[in-house]
């Protein structure tokens, strides 16, 4: 079975009033595949998610998950996907058993199979203890967590999952990722979109980046990072007249400036040689550079390479379905 | 974790369920999820308890005295402190309806294949269950406080049901309303409306002693007919054609908002 395409879109065009927010995307997805879009704020990544999971209708194009269409066939889709949004789709005043229990009765498991699911799914997710207690107690990892357990109740084939780790502290991304490795090596398809270019790294097989309502690069991991450069080097200036002078010598090649601190990242690969042989250019009479650092490469750098403009432009619709209620507390 | 393997076999849902079978579990889930949240919510609870209790005491012993019915003033203002109660307890519906649908918690709904009615109907379902828990309540203090029906079973019988369609229609109006609120804060806002309509009716005082002016939209009113029923029910007074032209508000009430918050759900959603 492996080669089948468990996701296939062509032409997605979709616009919120005049904000083209999708602009001709197209994807394909094989079986048991980890898939990240990666796009900063406004990129469409939401846009695209609920397209696909059923939730909004493109203007134009078409798109099969699973095999089905997602608009004529809207409902066998339902029946073999999941969606995790940026936002715990829980109920605070229920127990995590209850709402699991409830979103297993809802995918029409009956009382006594919904009730064994819940609580497998809360061993899993080191959740049994907790699991008696009212979500609103649950810390902001706790919650993402069972967030996920319950868009497994249904054991779907296709798992979409939007920014699963964005607002929450280290030690629960990393959990997250546990999670989300796991359910990889079952052979689900996962879908999931984030702004962390470390997170789509980690997780996925294949990255496709998203900007501006259109895809500009696809490709797996190592490819994009040959495209751009893995590393930044950080330079920190002595003072205004150095900052000037360095910005000069590089001509363009510093992908962040900041005057107001004296920085200036260049793209490097990292090794002791490049960035010895950088450290010279720049500054030969080792004055100019007060401190440098190395730092993998952000998302803003594979912007840059890939787009030409950095990622802050202000956001667009991405937020036309976030809610402000961000959980609470970690 | 390879236990959440999907394998295609244990997929509960591979064939499709009959829709209106499917669509009614849904709704019985979803009431037991609005009942059980219902109840923990405690300051809601104690509000949607004791307010129509205090409202009744409040009539009854500070207004009442001033206030001439013909009858007991407590015997003539319990239907519409029913009435009442019954309208701020479903009104509370439009507030679970609009957290709902502004919190992540409606889109994991959708992508389950749930109905838009089945949710609606669940918080429906939910809000008969809470608003008969309380007219129970004001019952009980209302005969504590001399309150003494002259009604036969039939009557009592009669008298539950149009309560009931009355509570169904206001929940359902409210919960369109909550479809149409951007904030569960702004949809807090219907309970006034829903309270303040039984005012100018007959609830409290005789539409005769209103101004002239009120008296046409007193007597045509919605919750009129349903009060001049109960209260004909409760003390065994002869009704005409108020239960009929109850019924009929009531139905054209239920009718009207479950065509709109099908249409709205759709649109909020899509």
């Amino acid at each position: 079975m492996s080669g089948q395409l468990m996701i296939e879109a062509s032409g997605l065009e979709k616009s919120y009033g005049a904000v083209r927010v999708l602009d001709g995307v197209d994807l394909a997805v094989e079986r048991g595949r980890v898939i990240a879009l990666l796009g900063p704020n406004g990129a469409g990544k939401t846009t695209t998610v609920r397209i696909l999971a059923t939730l909004a209708r493109a203007d134009a194009g078409t798109a099969r998950v699973a095999g089905f269409d997602v608009v004529t066939e809207r409902r066998q889709v339902r029946r073999r996907i999941s969606l995790t949004g940026q936002y715990a789709a829980l109920d605070e005043l229920q127990t995590g058993e209850e709402n699991l229990r409830m979103m297993g009765r809802l995918s029409g498991l009956p009382g006594s199979a919904a009730r064994r699911r819940a609580g497998e799914l809360l061993e899993q997710f080191d959740l049994a203890e907790a699991g008696r207690r009212a979500v609103g107690t649950f810390s902001g990892g706790m919650r993402r967590r069972l967030d996920l357990a319950a868009s497994l109740v249904g054991q779907p084939s296709v798992i979409f999952l939007d920014e699963p780790t964005t607002g929450l502290d280290p030690r629960s991304r990393q959990a997250v990722w546990q999670v989300v490795a796991g359910l990889a090596t079952s052979g689900v398809t996962i879908f999931l979109t984030t702004q962390y270019l470390e997170e789509a790294d980690r997780l996925a097989d294949r990255i496709t980046v998203l900007d501006g309502g259109r895809v500009v690069a696809d490709g797996t991991s190592e490819a994009l990072k040959r495209q751009v450069a893995g590393q930044r080097l950080d330079l920190v200036l002595a003072d205004a007249p150095a900052f000037d002078e360095v910005a000069r010598q590089l001509d363009g090649r510093g992908v962040q400036r900041d005057l107001k601190r004296l920085t200036i990242g260049v793209p490097t690969d990292g090794s002791a040689a490049q960035v010895r042989a950088l450290l010279d250019e720049v500054d030969p009479a080792r004055r100019a550079v007060a401190r440098f650092a190395v730092h993998s490469a952000t998302l803003d750098d594979v912007f840059l390479a890939l787009t030409g403009h950095p990622t802050d432009r202000p956001s667009t619709d991405d937020n036309e379905h976030e809610h402000d209620k961000e959980p609470a507390g970690v | 974790m390879s236990e959440l393997t999907a394998s295609p076999t244990a997929v509960p849902r591979l064939s499709l369920r009959p829709r209106p079978l499917a669509a009614l579990a849904d709704a019985v889930t979803m009431s037991g999820r609005s009942l059980r949240m219902a109840r923990r919510n405690v300051d809601v609870l104690l509000t949607s308890l004791l307010l129509p209790v205090l409202i009744m005491l409040l009539f009854v012993y500070l207004f009442g005295g001033a206030i001439e019915t013909g009858t007991r003033y407590v015997t003539y203002v319990v239907p519409g402190v029913l009435l009442l109660s019954a309208g701020f307890g479903a009104a509370s519906t439009a507030v679970s309806v609009t957290a709902d649908m502004t919190g992540g918690i409606i889109d994991r709904f959708r992508s389950l294949d749930v109905a838009g009615a089945s949710v609606l109907a669940g918080h429906v379902a939910a809000s008969v269950v809470r608003n008969l828990a309380s007219t129970v309540l004001v019952f009980g203090v209302a005969f504590a406080i001399g309150f003494r029906p002259s009604a036969g079973p039939l009557d009592w019988l009669a008298g539950a049901g149009i309560l009931v369609l009355f509570i169904v229609a206001i929940s359902w109006l409210s919960a369109a309303f909550g479809l149409l609120a951007r904030s569960p804060e702004a949809a807090g806002g219907f309970t006034f409306l829903v309270m303040f309509l039984p005012y100018p009716s007959s609830a409290f005082v005789p539409i005769e002693t209103m101004p002239g002016w009120l008296h046409g939209f007193a007597e045509n009113q919605p919750v009129t007919p349903v009060i001049e029923t109960l209260r004909g029910l409760l003390l065994g007074l002869p009704v005409g054609a108020g239960p009929a032209k109850a019924v009929a508000w009531c139905l054209a009430i239920l009718v009207a908002s479950v065509a709109v918050s099908g249409v709205l759900f759709r649109r909020r959603a899509a």
